[in-house]
């Protein structure tokens, strides 16, 4: 079994290593979709990871799926592999079969809401979602939207029939698309009642699931960079590495990296990485804080040079700029958290992080 | 980068079962009214706290029987420690005995060490205090000088420890001595030898720390005898095992829950309808703990399955340390009390109390600028 997850890791990287280059990724900067990419990741059933064997996907353990999602976001996978993976999951979760093509997830944004009439025919949407990962670019979105009694369902969008108000892009560079569904008539087979794991909270836990695990894949690599460039520059007769300052800027990024993986790692002892709320309000303030940190102290050890369009770091800390706000910026999920300690009580707060109910919502 | 993985730990059912176990005795402790947890932490001295800990099974839980240990694993251990530290359990007597002298003295010390000193402390009757630091070294705890001259049956110890905890109330010391002159190897002629305090030839002075209390010492050693099984490991061994004690000085939860009963307290005192601004803390504070708390089990893992985490145990440190010293600045901004140590308020005097001793957590046990040092070698920086 572990041997297994190495091997579909490793394969993995490969794939991600010889399809993304720094053609690619500035391709991506001016919008361009990378079907080649896109159609390498298909072909190795990357976008069905988290999918069951018997739902016709790969089956593959949380914690290796979290790592497959860190190692895309390592190489700055320029397309939305993650919230595909997430949204077959939750899709075949509801009953339906596996979706082909890329697959976008909205509402994106915790105050947007989806209405579903449903009619004799199915049903038709209303409202906005803002900020939506390639909204316009992936085929399918798998939205989530409740009905006047106020049940919930899944609904396979396609993001053609949709209306983009706005393109905006994230400081990476990546399309997040405003768009209306107003109107979008759905067929019966495109709706389904939600899963029992979407609470209150909606998408908002897997989304922000998937932007922790891709946060610990940007850090890792930003320390790579890091820490290979500070043993090549030498300054005053010496590489900087063997500067104090350095060491220290370095270690304490690590502190932040090796948090950030921690808090990440607990995601994974439920079937689909963002199941357990309490967890995902914890791994997101914590990785979104680090990310930050990771970004400010590996620009810093790069001098000018960082800054540059040249050097690849800004693949990679652009990423963790947008990841850590996007599904939540650190203060949504932190007030959570604290409210649900207040309500506890004091003697609460230390049962509660250390035997935390399972299936407890942050909600 | 590869360093500093680190494994997520499930806790066998055994461990829980501990906790179940150390939870009662410790709601036991608090509604007798025998500790005050608001103004005790892991470094408050209550010897008689310490004996009815021992009585319950809680120290030297991972020895052998025969040494009076309970032959538990470190993760039952690693439950226990956690508990105790969670409600503010005055363990500082058996504290350092438990974490460190003791083990320290089973893996390496004479026979005769381990059978007249091991069942002492597991009864909660003998506390040990550490004997690393001098005046003119501190974080360079190489260049220490006491020294250890042989005689007949044991070494001469000559010179001056400084710091030392509790050295006043314990009933033995492991000291580190140079027992060769300093060479070009500075880490070379160093041992480790079990003193204790009784001895002829110790002369022990307090030193008042900032919140007023008598925890550090001044040790002056002259002519102190010490017999050769006292020794622990070889002549010469003293900075390997200096080494290995500092793993297990470091390793443990006690290094970022020194302050964990104020944030209780102050979700207390908050209550159950925090603003925005408390909820955002709060919640970001225990996003830390919760995380820090994992990376410790985590280290708990690795000792159970017998290795010397040394570096991640100085990274754990010295991130869970940072969020020590972090808790006081936060929580004051949170609400308007101001600290005190004799209000009638709770809550004010667990400010007070944590605010005096938060300088501190930095320094003991190793500094951050030490610590990062380690981490940046483990990085191949150095
Ligand atoms: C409450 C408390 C209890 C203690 N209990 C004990 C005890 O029981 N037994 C014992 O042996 N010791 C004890 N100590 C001592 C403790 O281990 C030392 O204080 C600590 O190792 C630092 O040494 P120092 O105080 O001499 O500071 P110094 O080593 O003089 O350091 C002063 C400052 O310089 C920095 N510094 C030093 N070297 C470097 C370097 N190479 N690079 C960058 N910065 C550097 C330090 O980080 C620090 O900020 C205790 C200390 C405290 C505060």
């Amino acid at each position: 079994m572990e041997d297994m997850s190495a091997i579909v890791l490793e394969q993995a990287d490969r794939l991600f290593a010889q399809h993304i280059d720094k053609k690619v990724l500035s391709a991506a900067d001016a919008g361009q979709w990378s079907d080649a990419l896109w159609s390498a990741m298909e072909d190795a059933g990357l976008p069905l990871a988290l999918v069951p064997e018997m739902k016709g996907g790969a089956g593959l353990a949380p914690d290796v799926a979290a790592n497959l999602i860190r190692r895309s976001a390592f190489h700055s996978v320029p397309l939305p592999l993650a919230e595909t993976m997430i949204a077959n999951a939750l899709w075949t979760d509801a009953g339906g079969e596996v979706i082909a093509g890329a697959v976008t997830l909205a509402p994106v944004n915790p105050h947007d809401r989806i209405t579903l009439a449903s009619n004799r025919t199915g049903a038709t949407l209303q409202g906005i979602a803002r900020h939506v990962a390639w909204g316009k670019q992936a085929p399918i979105a798998l939205v989530l939207a409740s009905d006047a009694n106020g049940n919930a369902f899944l609904c396979r969008v396609p993001t053609g029939k949709a209306r983009s108000n706005k393109t905006r892009r994230n400081v990476a560079y990546e399309p997040r698309e405003d768009v209306d569904f107003g109107g979008v008539q759905l067929a019966a087979s495109d709706f389904l009642p939600a899963p029992a794991c979407l609470d209150a909270d909606g998408l908002m836990p897997f989304g922000a699931a998937i932007r922790v695990q891709q946060m610990i894949g940007g850090m890792e690599r930003c320390m790579d960079y890091a820490l290979s460039y500070a043993n090549e520059r030498v300054q005053f007769g010496r590489p900087i590495a063997k500067f104090q300052a350095i060491q220290h800027m370095l270690a304490i990024a690590a502190g932040h990296f090796a948090a950030a993986s921690a808090a990440g790692d607990a995601l994974t002892e439920t079937p689909r990485l963002g199941d357990n709320a309490l967890a995902v309000a914890i791994a997101k303030s914590r990785c979104g804080e680090s990310a930050g940190q990771v970004a400010a102290l590996c620009h810093q050890v790069h001098g000018a040079m960082g800054f540059t369009q040249e050097h690849p770091l800004h693949y990679a800390t652009r990423r963790l700029w947008s990841w850590r706000d996007e599904w939540g910026a650190e203060p949504w999920w932190q007030e959570k958290i604290g409210r649900m300690i207040c309500e506890q009580g004091g003697d609460g707060f230390w049962p509660l992080l250390v035997d935390p109910p399972a299936t407890a919502g942050a909600a | 980068m590869h360093a500093f993985r680190f494994e997520s730990l499930t806790l066998p059912p055994e461990a829980e079962e501990m906790r179940r176990k150390v939870r009662a005795f410790l709601q036991e402790e608090r509604d007798t009214g025998r500790y005050a947890a608001h103004r005790t932490s892991w470094s408050t001295f209550d010897p008689e706290f310490s004996k009815r800990a021992a009585k319950a099974g809680f120290i030297g839980m991972t020895w052998p029987k025969q040494y009076g240990g309970g032959e538990y694993s470190n993760l039952q251990r690693f439950v226990v420690t956690e508990e105790m530290l969670a409600a503010g359990a005055p363990g500082g007597a058996h504290w350092i005995a438990d974490r460190q002298s003791g083990p320290q003295i089973l893996k390496h010390g004479s026979e005769r060490a381990r059978q007249l000193i091991l069942p002492k402390i597991a009864a909660g009757e003998c506390y040990f205090g550490i004997g690393m630091s001098e005046p003119d070294s501190g974080s360079d705890l190489a260049a220490a000088r006491t020294k250890a001259d042989k005689v007949e049956g044991g070494w001469v110890i000559n010179g001056t420890k400084i710091w030392t905890s509790n050295a006043h109330r314990v009933h033995y010391l492991i000291v580190l001595a140079r027992t060769e002159p300093l060479s070009e190897n500075r880490h070379a002629g160093l041992s480790q030898f079990i003193v204790d305090t009784s001895s002829e030839g110790i002369e022990i002075r307090p030193i008042m720390n900032l919140s007023g209390g008598h925890e550090f010492n001044e040790v002056f050693f002259k002519s102190c005898f010490v017999p050769d099984d006292m020794m622990i490991g070889k002549p010469g061994e003293g900075w390997t095992r200096v080494t290995g004690e500092l793993a297990f000085e470091r390793a443990g939860p006690d290094r970022f829950m020194s302050d964990i009963r104020l944030l209780v307290e102050l979700v207390d005192k908050i209550g159950r309808e925090p603003n925005e601004r408390q909820a955002v803390e709060i919640g970001r504070l225990a996003a830390h703990f919760a995380t820090l708390r994992r990376m410790s089990s985590s280290i708990a893992g690795l000792l159970e399955r017998g290795e010397s985490p040394v570096t991640e145990a100085a990274l754990v440190k010295d991130v869970g340390t940072a969020f020590e010293r972090e808790v006081p600045e936060m929580v004051r901004k949170l609400l308007p009390i101001e600290a005190s140590l004799d209000d009638d308020d709770e809550y004010s005097q667990a400010m007070a109390h944590v605010l005096l001793h938060a300088p501190s957590f930095t320094i003991r046990g190793g500094t951050p600028e030490i610590l990062r040092g380690m981490i940046a070698r483990g990085l191949g920086l150095r």
